[in-house]
């Protein structure tokens, strides 16, 4: 099967006044269609900066500073590659074929706006010429249907409207309705447009199974628990069929009953969607629920790679097998890893690890072990095998 | 928020105050209407130069000023002239503060810190001497007032928009609106500026009355309108001279400066009560509910 997402020796660097972070250090990971991968790892360890740095949103002073990042268009049955795209391209991909959802729902939406009004947006933004489709509909059922002398004053400005739909629902941006919406009272003549997009977004709240979604689209932010937060945040997230849906922990600030049902929520998009799921968590516990893959991170660097029967049942990196006996079981002793995660300002050389593993090995100071592969579908990057 | 101002009864006093203002702006004509003859309304009419002013009478019912200028009919239309100057220098410095303001703290780095210098510049002028020294260059008018203040007031304005739109910068949602697709014009006008706006909405409405303050000092100092021009600066300018009266007589012109000054008192008041029951209502961190 074709990889949605290959990224290849990625590397990120925060260039701060206290010296380089090394956030990211030559990650590769392959993200394939339909799949759903999760990224755990402990705070710091470089996952959410791995989802930015896949939408080109890494923020100042941050910069990618060398990798490739290729990304294959369903639509258009291509490679492309994400850190060359202009940032006009670039926008057009994010929200649209890839999309995020934010840990803290209630950070994500803004506070001024409904949820309906957000979520519209992100039609208004990506899907104009279908929206202009679906007004111009609007607009011709008007005109077959309209009679009696109030339709046949109004006929000359439907005919206009009629046009000005049309050329939207063909071009990518057309003149005259761009400079219409600009101007504060014109933009009104385009209200259909927003009406269609509005329509779209309650269809999109059921979807994520929001009861009496027409009503929550009227809603402020604060006005809904965090979890109908994070079912319209995950909507607003799916609005346009993204190929590839990047969760940075959804599930983190929701108690345990919601959590369960967001898993279910996530597990439904991917079978009926037919999206990739980027998951990231440092929660083992739900990756093995929802993921197909998990990648192990490490102080920006990836330590593992395997599906999941793999890594819960033959964890091979040290770091891997550590976190797992850190899971709290009942009867038995909590166990912690050594040391402290590595500092990023000054990362140990060699193998990021090195200083808190209990297998060291010389060679693990000098050198970065390379990604093998163990077993079916199992990639470790260490020294020992 | 309209029902939260009223049940406040400073804000409404404010409110009150300055319907009362808006009330007289708008009728000016009819409360003091123009002498027939009269080419600019604006002028205030006099008869006679005598420089002693004279007290309230029938016919002015405020008295007149040196120069024997109608001071009844100079406070009235001079709320003409302090709402266009306040409302007019307030709206140039608020959107000049938001253009460069918003810039420089959404992009930061090399924009912010030429910005910002700049600002920094115009700070460090006192800012009625710098305005003194602008109007001076441009010639004594109201135009010339309302640019040099307009001058030495934007500065605070991008500042404290750059603070407000860097806070907000950092929030979920502006990287979830860039995650979506957005531009960065439409980040920063769409989903930036109306979280940070607030704050400045409130210094713009407590302001107007210190800028309509500063511009009667300038009249004051003679550096305002044309002489004769219904100004409340230039009214007490014209009673400079006669603030204390003769020996033994000291409030005998009390009049002359003190009607005018009521008018600019009553007028800030007015702004900064209502200033403040904005700032009530919208700075959460201040809801004392």
């Amino acid at each position: 099967m074709e990889n949605l997402i290959s990224i290849r020796d990625l590397t990120v660097r925060f260039y701060t006044y206290e010296g380089v972070v090394h956030a990211i250090d030559d990650l590769d990971l392959d993200i394939r269609q339909g799949e759903t991968l999760g990224i755990v790892g402990e705070t710091g360890s470089g996952k959410t900066m791995t989802a930015l740095a896949i939408l080109r949103l890494i923020p100042y002073p941050g910069r990618i500073k060398s990798g490739s990042i290729a990304f294959f268009d369903r639509d258009l049955h291509s490679e492309i590659e994400l850190l060359k795209l202009s940032e006009d391209k670039m926008r057009s991909i994010r929200g649209n074929k890839i999309s995020m959802v934010f840990q803290e729902p209630g950070a994500a939406l803004n506070p001024v706006y409904t949820i309906g009004n957000q979520i519209s947006e992100v039609f208004l933004l990506h899907q104009r010429p279908e929206l202009g489709k679906r007004a111009k509909e609007q607009v011709d059922r008007l005109l077959r249907d309209g009679d009696g002398l109030a339709a046949g004053m109004k006929r000359p400005f439907w005919r206009w409207q009629r046009r000005l739909y049309n050329k939207i629902a063909q071009e990518s941006n057309p003149l005259e309705p761009r400079f219409l919406s600009h101007l504060p009272l014109f933009r009104r003549l385009l209200w259909r447009l927003n009406h269609e997009s509005e329509l779209l977004t309650v269809d999109m709240l059921k979807d994520v199974e929001i009861p009496d979604a027409a009503r929550v689209a009227i809603h402020y932010p604060h006005e809904l628990s965090g979890g109908m937060k994070q079912r319209a945040v995950i909507a607003m997230a799916l609005a346009c069929s993204p190929e590839l849906l990047i969760a940075d922990e959804p599930t983190t600030s929701l108690d345990v009953t919601i959590q369960a049902q967001m898993l279910e929520l996530f597990r439904r998009i991917k079978v009926e969607k037919g999206a990739s799921i980027l998951f990231i968590t440092h929660n083992l516990g739900v990756a093995s629920e929802v993921c197909d893959r998990v990648a192990v991170m490490y102080a920006g660097s990836l330590c593992e790679v395997a599906s999941v029967e793999e890594l819960f049942l033959h964890p091979s990196h040290p770091y891997t097998r550590a976190l797992l006996d850190a899971v709290p079981m009942p009867g038995k002793e909590l166990q912690t890893i050594p040391g402290l995660l590595a500092d990023p300002l000054n990362p140990p050389s060699g193998c990021r690890f090195h200083p808190r593993c209990p297998n060291a090995k010389p060679v693990c100071q000098q050198e970065k072990a390379k990604l093998k592969e163990i077993g079916k579908d199992h990639m470790v990057a260490c020294h020992l095998f | 928020m309209i029902r939260q101002l009223v049940k406040n009864p400073l804000s409404l006093a404010g409110i009150i105050i300055l319907l009362i203002f808006v009330v007289i702006a708008i009728f000016a004509p009819l409360i003091a209407p123009t002498p027939d003859g009269h080419l600019n309304p604006y002028m205030i009419p006099h008869e006679g130069y005598s420089p002693i002013p004279q007290p309230p009478s029938e016919e002015h019912i405020f008295g007149t000023t040196e120069g024997q200028y109608d001071i009844f009919y100079g406070v009235i239309w001079g709320t003409r002239s302090a709402f266009q100057v306040g409302l007019v220098v307030i709206g140039i410095v608020v959107v000049i503060g938001i253009i460069l303001g918003s810039l420089a703290g959404y992009f930061g780095g090399i924009i912010d810190e030429v910005i910002m210098r700049i600002t920094d510049i115009f700070l460090a002028f006192p800012t009625l001497i710098l305005a003194m020294a602008i109007v001076s260059v441009l010639g004594p008018s109201l135009k010339s007032v309302m640019i040099a203040l307009a001058v030495v007031s934007w500065p605070s304005y991008a500042r404290l928009i750059r603070g407000d739109i860097l806070q907000v910068r950092e929030e979920d949602y502006i990287e979830a609106s860039r995650g979506i697709g957005a531009s960065s014009s439409r980040v920063i006008i769409r989903h930036a500026l109306p979280n940070a706006i607030y704050p400045t909405l409130v210094m713009a409405s407590l302001d107007i009355g210190a800028i309509v303050l500063s511009a009667a000092a300038l009249s004051f100092l003679g550096l305002g309108a044309p002489e004769g021009y219904a100004d409340w600066g230039q009214l007490t300018s014209f009673a400079r001279n006669w603030i204390v009266g003769p020996y033994g007589e000291p409030l005998k012109y009390w009049y002359a400066v003190t009607i005018p000054g009521l008018f600019i008192l009553f007028f800030v008041l007015g702004w900064n009560l209502l200033g403040d029951a904005f700032r009530d209502i919208l700075d959460p961190r201040l809801a004392r509910r």
